[in-house]
């Protein structure tokens, strides 16, 4: 028995419009300290339906999402959220599916393939919802100790995900890329992620960031590593190395959006596990007490809904 | 009842909101973020809690009012000054101080203050307090990644040196002390049979002292002072006994030896700590800002509501109890793999 704390709700009192880095500052900043806060207030617009999307502020956000009015009419954004304040990227801790499979009496693998069927359901709903990547901590580097028979079923299951997913990546416009130790995966596994990235590289709806054989820590070493390189080759001076060079070098220079705004843990662990480390920096934290595989939209509505509360002040302070 | 967490960080969030909730003046909500800290040094100490980290001001931080930084560090001033005095807590309790961050971003009397505290309380040993300032992750994993290069550079030049004398047999002339550059005719066998006119080429190359020793009958030599800059070209010219082009056996000269994890660990300025246990952070925020990334990877963050100056025994306890559940889950875990 793990005891969860939920958020109090932010009195009104302390939300300012300005506090709030919107949809339209965070496409035009997507380096969080290259940002200052501009004071200007966009109309907040509540959709109800599908309707084509109107505002006075030109952004680039908006106009992107044009095209996925159709698609919203599917599935509108739900009333309490407002679409100017989406976070641009969702990160997902996936825990729980064992422990998901052991309540039912289940094998282990029935939670990995009722957590896949989640994961599929967020893919969609992400995109719908003009989220614009999506990282999900498939496996860690550091699970590679579990059983051999759970890794070899999580590696085939991996393969027959993105086998099966790759049409609809492609037609939907998703972009799919993976981060990891992709070494230490089997080899027909390594051939089919290349394949996927190469096919779906273009895509630009949405990014599917997929950390499978995944560390934070590992991460910044190989970026240390690619830096030792460059001052040796003459690239760069020692002094060179900065903030900036070392996010330039980490993995999820795959994306324009490599800091998540959001991150989602279920079965109510509050740890990052080796997750994105530097990425992480000013990432607001949701932990949710439902396992993976009963993680559905509501639950992704509850964490937005926190989100959109939330005054992320990145160490400054307003007045 | 299960173990006590050896170390536990808070980030000390909600000072001001405490002082605007008071009707107290901005300054006074710090004051009070003061005293509770001292409480809870004392909270831990009576626990037996042996590390405790406090994110005191963030290098983001900087960025606020100028007043509101003045005031800061004048209390950052005032408050080591009285840690200092002979009858306060710091000694009473056997308390080592560590100011952690990148001190040569605060002013010069805050500077100084902090060292002399470090060195005042270094014979202390029932606890540790790490009072983080000036401090980002970023900062200290920047650094930790220049010192890491600096370290690996340095151990390359020192291979470089063993490596040349290895294998060198009667046919070298004896070397003496000189200054500017030196050819040295290196006959015999070399590891490898690239190295042999390369190792010329090198000492050519370079302008400072070569500083030639005879060891066991076997010539050392030692590339020094400005020659710094061309550490890599000697690199480059040593090879393990591979005929490959000069552009590989750089690359594979570099990756010998390779920076690691434990490289860039013990270059931390948190490495004079173990990692922390439970991380907490008053006032209801659930986010790190840019604290300890590194090093709370794998611990648990608990977000009371209670604004930092609000915070007492309780949350403290309660968080202990949480790590003992937590732990003996993981305990149980761990013995199932």
């Amino acid at each position: 028995m793990i005891c969860l704390l939920t958020l109090p709700p932010v009195p009104l009192e302390l939300k300012s419009p300005l506090s709030f880095r919107t949809r339209a500052q965070q496409q035009q900043h997507s380096h969080p300290f290259s940002q200052t806060l501009r004071s200007h207030t966009v109309p907040h617009k509540t959709l109800t339906g599908g309707g084509t999307a109107t505002t006075t502020v030109a952004n680039v956000a908006l106009s992107e999402h044009n095209d996925l009015n159709a698609a919203e009419e599917d599935e509108p954004l739900p009333a309490e959220l407002n679409e100017e304040l989406m976070p641009n990227h969702v990160a997902v801790i996936m825990d729980g599916n064992g422990r998901w499979a052991k309540q039912r009496g289940l094998p282990t693998s029935a939670g990995h393939q009722a957590g896949s069927r989640s994961l599929r359901e967020l893919v969609e709903i992400c995109c719908k919802w003009g989220i614009r990547v999506l990282t999900v901590f498939a496996f860690s580097y550091d699970n590679w100790i579990r059983p051999k028979v759970e890794v070899d079923f999580l590696m085939n299951l991996f393969e027959r995900e993105i086998k099966s997913q790759m049409q609809k990546f492609v037609s939907e416009g998703i972009r799919i890329s993976v981060i990891g130790d992709s070494s230490k995966l089997p080899q027909s596994l390594q051939k089919l992620i290349s394949e996927a990235e190469e096919k779906t590289k273009d895509n630009s709806r949405f990014q599917l960031i997929v950390a499978a054989s995944y560390s934070g820590k590992y991460d910044i070493v190989q970026a240390c590593k690619s830096l030792a390189c460059k001052v040796k080759d003459g690239v760069i001076q020692l002094e060179d190395i900065s903030e900036s060079l070392v996010e330039q070098e980490l993995e999820t220079n795959c994306t324009e959006y490599p800091y998540p705004d959001l991150l989602i843990r279920t079965s109510g662990e509050l740890r990052v596990s080796n997750f994105l480390l530097w990425q992480l920096a000013y990432t607001e934290f949701f932990f949710v007490k439902e396992l993976w595989p009963d993680f559905g939209k509501a639950e992704f509505v509850e964490a937005l809904i926190s989100f959109q509360q939330r005054q992320r002040r990145y160490g400054a302070r307003l007045s | 009842m299960g173990p006590i967490p050896n170390h536990i960080a808070f980030i000390m969030d909600g000072n001001r909101r405490y002082a605007k909730k008071q009707g107290m003046e901005e300054g006074a909500g710090h004051k009070a973020g003061f005293l509770a800290l001292m409480k809870i040094l004392c909270y831990c100490y009576e626990l037996g809690v042996k590390y405790l980290t406090v994110y005191a001001f963030s290098i983001e931080n900087f960025k606020r009012k100028p007043e509101e930084v003045q005031c800061l560090m004048d209390l950052m001033l005032e408050k080591i000054g009285e840690l200092l005095k002979e009858e306060s807590v710091v000694n009473q309790y056997g308390i080592r101080l560590y100011f952690i961050g990148n001190l040569k971003l605060l002013s010069e009397p805050v500077r100084v203050a902090a060292e002399k505290a470090m060195a005042a309380t270094a014979k202390n040993t029932k606890t540790v307090l790490l009072i983080c300032v000036a401090y980002t992750s970023y900062d200290e994993i920047v650094h930790a990644v220049q010192e890491s290069c600096k370290d690996k550079r340095n151990e390359i030049e020192a291979l470089y040196a063993s490596k040349v004398s290895n294998g060198v047999t009667e046919g070298v002339e004896e070397g003496e002390n000189i200054n500017g550059t030196i050819e040295h005719d290196v006959q015999g066998s070399c590891e490898s049979s690239l190295s042999k006119s390369q190792a010329l080429n090198t000492t050519r190359a370079c302008n400072g002292v070569i500083r030639v020793e005879k060891k066991k009958g076997v010539i050392l030599h030692a590339v020094q002072g400005s020659c710094e800059d061309k550490w890599d070209e000697v690199m480059s010219r040593t090879s393990n006994g591979v005929t490959e082009g000069v552009a590989d056996s750089k690359k594979k000269q570099w990756m010998h030896p390779t920076i690691k994890l434990v490289d860039i660990e013990k270059n931390m300025y948190m490495g004079v700590a173990p990692d922390p246990d439970i991380l907490i952070r008053t006032s209801g925020e659930n986010r790190l800002s840019n604290f300890l990334l590194w090093q709370t990877t794998n611990c648990p963050l608990y977000s009371p509501s209670a604004l930092w100056p609000e915070i007492g025994l309780w949350h403290l306890i309660w968080a202990v109890l949480n790590f003992q559940q937590s732990h003996y889950y993981f305990e149980k875990k761990r013995k199932q793999l």
